[in-house]
């Protein structure tokens, strides 16, 4: 397939199968630079595989992703944060003990510009990084409206905040491409709205791309300019958000009839 | 008579825990010479007391050793900290670790004084060359995608080898020529001047926890792939393994001066209240600047949720490693110091039983906390040791049979009452975090929350 140079990511093929399961088959994908799509699909559908693959959580069994125009099939998940693929998750997953400050700076560490040897030391070049990479930190917090809380322990935040330090936290590894995993999932209606103000906002501001897999219908057709639509591993539709509503199959895969007022 | 003695020992106790929070305190303060005349005067107070004042001695002798053993205990037990209440990996390694330091650094002293500089010249440049092979080749590794760790593993040992074979060449070249400075047992020579004996000393201890390290490294690259369970009975299997050797030393091993399951003795009592305050001191600012630092964070981060600290770009089987090698580097100072206050090795000290002396000390003085680690290794050293061991022997001779019933006792009542340990994760001075004062200006705006798109 022809790469150009606005496309980010490329997913072709895309295979993983546990055992004889097929989780997801011959999965297609294509992200070109400030997409802001959708990924949604009825509860088993192979989502979450897919973003577990992408971030090499799971080694694919057939198939290529090419992010950047170079295979990131094989590479440590921390490599591939690294070059530019952040995400959250679908239960949330902070480091509960630490402070809210502390989950950005850890998000921040590779680009810290000490080393261990400084941190050891306690040197000028330590003191001088650690406050930049401090600030960093609290800029981040800033943008969700967290600074106040930046010295709570992570758990003790409410639901709603913890979804927003997640994010944060995603955003502190500086991506190009980032991956948002039920965002909305426990949230009530209000904090549905500010969150996907939030995403419009990040989107824009970080230039970003973003993918996101959600179940809340209005979130996906609310900011999604395009969809995909999975069903037992496989791609059933893609299309603007008009396009799923209307799409026969999707309502019957996904939506069910009488679900399609949700939107 | 008995009364009197508890009393004085609560007193000493307590004591010793005002000294440690004092230290903290002191070195807490932002004025560098206020830290560096505090650290003296804590050196110092100690030492006046350890001094023997014509007859009058505050601390006896016996104090002293377990002030030492409490040092050597202090590092031992912050190295596992590390590993374990930082990092999350459950180890019973550490003792084989210190066992490594303790046996390594009493033969490179040991045959110095006795006129062979073989044990330090090997050793040296052992771990030198040693820790540069596995610099180089980590370096190279990096070149390539998805290296098994296996295979990367037996680079490694082959490098390392290779630098232990390097060694041992070189050490037995030079030999012949330090051989006549060293002088005999009987007539030191010019090497074995007390002046130079502390320098020998000094790198003993500085080498044999290099070598602990090293080991740890080549131990830990494949097993911490492990999860943490079977890493423990990894570990486990590691401290046997070195306890078998250490009883084997002197037959199936070529160190006959360590006498095997007889136990290595004539080891020179090096260990001052100098040295011992010296190491101790040196690896608690040590971590405490490591875990406050990023790569700190990195460590603890891979704690809490390990499939959450890749997704962030840390490389946890890296910071695993790190740990792992960092709390052995510790353990490894640890024996060094232990063996030359003691003077005597037995291989009965490193066994698997004691193994979990280490993991009581952390666990009791609470997970991830520092202080309490090293407040429990002195409290668990005078309790045992000294309390217990001296307060019932004045009952009769059989009675310190019984600290071993009343101080598993303790130890249930404190998991039932404060199941986080003594001191949870509370920080005194020095070692606490500085809470970070939030950001006056905000350079970016916050989005403004519109109901719209409903």
């Amino acid at each position: 397939m022809m790469t150009s140079i606005s496309t980010i990511l490329e997913i072709s093929d895309l295979t993983k199968f546990f055992g004889g399961l097929g989780a997801v088959r011959n999965f297609d994908l294509t992200l070109r630079k400030g997409d802001l799509n959708g990924l949604i699909g009825p509860n088993g559908a192979g989502k979450t595989t897919v973003f577990n693959l992408i971030t090499g959580i799971y080694e694919p069994t057939a198939g290529d992703i090419i992010f950047n125009n170079s295979s990131i099939v094989g590479l440590e998940p921390f490599e591939i944060t690294r070059l530019g693929i952040a995400r959250t998750f679908q239960n949330i997953r902070l480091f509960s003990n630490l402070t809210v400050l502390d989950n950005v700076r850890i998000a921040y560490h590779p680009h810290s510009k000490y080393g261990m040897a400084d941190g050891i030391l306690h040197n000028r070049k330590f003191e001088v990084n650690e406050k930049e990479l401090t600030e960093k930190a609290q800029e981040f917090l800033a943008i969700f409206g967290l600074e106040n809380l930046q010295n709570e322990i992570a758990k003790n935040l409410p639901y709603g905040q913890q979804r927003r330090v997640e994010i944060a936290r995603a955003l502190a590894c500086e991506p190009q491409l980032l991956l948002l995993d039920e965002p909305a999932a426990g949230m009530n209606p209000r904090e549905i709205l500010e969150l996907m103000d939030l995403i419009h906002f990040i989107h824009d501001r970080f230039d970003l791309t973003i993918l996101l897999i959600e179940h809340q219908m209005r979130v996906v057709m609310g900011i999604c300019k395009f969809i995909t639509v999975m069903d037992f591993g496989q791609v059933i539709a893609r299309g603007t958000p008009k396009e799923i509503q209307e799409n026969e199959r999707v309502i019957e895969a996904y939506l069910g009839k009488g679900a399609v007022h949700a939107a | 008579m008995e009364l009197g003695f508890l009393l004085g020992s609560i007193v000493k106790i307590v004591g010793i825990l005002a000294y440690l929070y004092g230290l903290l305190w002191v070195l807490a303060r932002p004025n560098r010479w206020v830290k560096i005349i505090g650290v003296l005067a804590a050196f110092g107070v100690v030492q006046l007391a350890l001094t023997d004042w014509g007859g009058f001695q505050l601390l006896t002798n016996f104090d002293s050793g377990l002030l030492f053993q409490a040092c050597a205990m202090t590092m031992v037990a912050l190295g596992l900290n590390l590993i374990y209440g930082f990092n999350g990996q459950f180890s019973l390694g550490q003792w084989g670790f210190y066992g490594i330091g303790a046996y390594t650094a009493a033969d490179i002293t040991y045959r110095w004084v006795n006129g062979d500089a073989r044990g330090l010249l090997v050793v040296g440049f052992g771990t030198i060359l040693g820790g540069l092979a596995l610099i180089y080749i980590g370096r190279w590794l990096k070149r390539f995608r998805g290296v098994p760790v296996l295979s990367s593993f037996t680079l490694y040992l082959i490098g390392a080898i290779l630098a232990a074979t390097v060694a041992v060449y070189i050490g037995n070249a030079l030999n012949p020529m330090l051989e006549p400075l060293l002088g005999t047992n009987l007539n030191p020579g010019v090497l074995n001047s007390p002046f130079a004996l502390q320098i020998v000393f000094f790198l003993a201890v500085v080498f044999a926890g290099i070598f602990a390290a090293e080991v740890s490294f080549l131990f830990g690259l494949p097993v911490l792939t492990l999860g943490s369970d079977y890493f423990g009975i990894a570990t486990l299997g590691f401290t046997i393994v070195v306890n078998v050797l250490m009883i084997n030393s002197d037959t199936i091993l070529p160190f006959p001066e360590m006498k095997g399951g007889r136990g290595m003795v004539g080891i020179p009592k090096l260990t001052t209240w100098f040295w011992a305050f010296f190491f101790m001191m040196a690896v608690i600012i040590i971590m405490r600047n490591l875990i406050q630092s990023s790569t700190g964070r990195a460590i603890i981060s891979v704690r809490e949720d390990e499939v959450a600290a890749k997704a962030m770009g840390i490389d946890v089987a890296g910071s695993k490693l790190l740990a792992f090698v960092v709390g052995s580097f510790f353990a490894g100072i640890g024996g060094a110091v232990y063996a030359h206050f003691i003077g005597f090795l037995s291989p009965g000290t490193f066994g698997f039983l004691q193994s979990f002396n280490p993991l009581i000390i952390v666990v009791f003085g609470g997970l991830g906390s520092m202080t309490g680690t090293i407040a429990a290794s002195f409290g668990w050293i005078f309790f045992l040791e000294g309390l217990l061991r001296v307060l019932l022997s004045q009952m009769g001779t059989e009675a310190p049979t019984w600290r071993f019933v009343l101080y598993p006792i303790t130890l249930l009542l404190l998991m039932l009452i404060r199941p986080q340990g003594l001191l949870g994760n509370i920080e005194w001075g020095f070692l606490k975090h500085k809470d970070v004062l939030p950001r006056e200006i905000s350079v970016v705006e916050k989005p403004e929350v519109a109901a719209s798109e409903a």
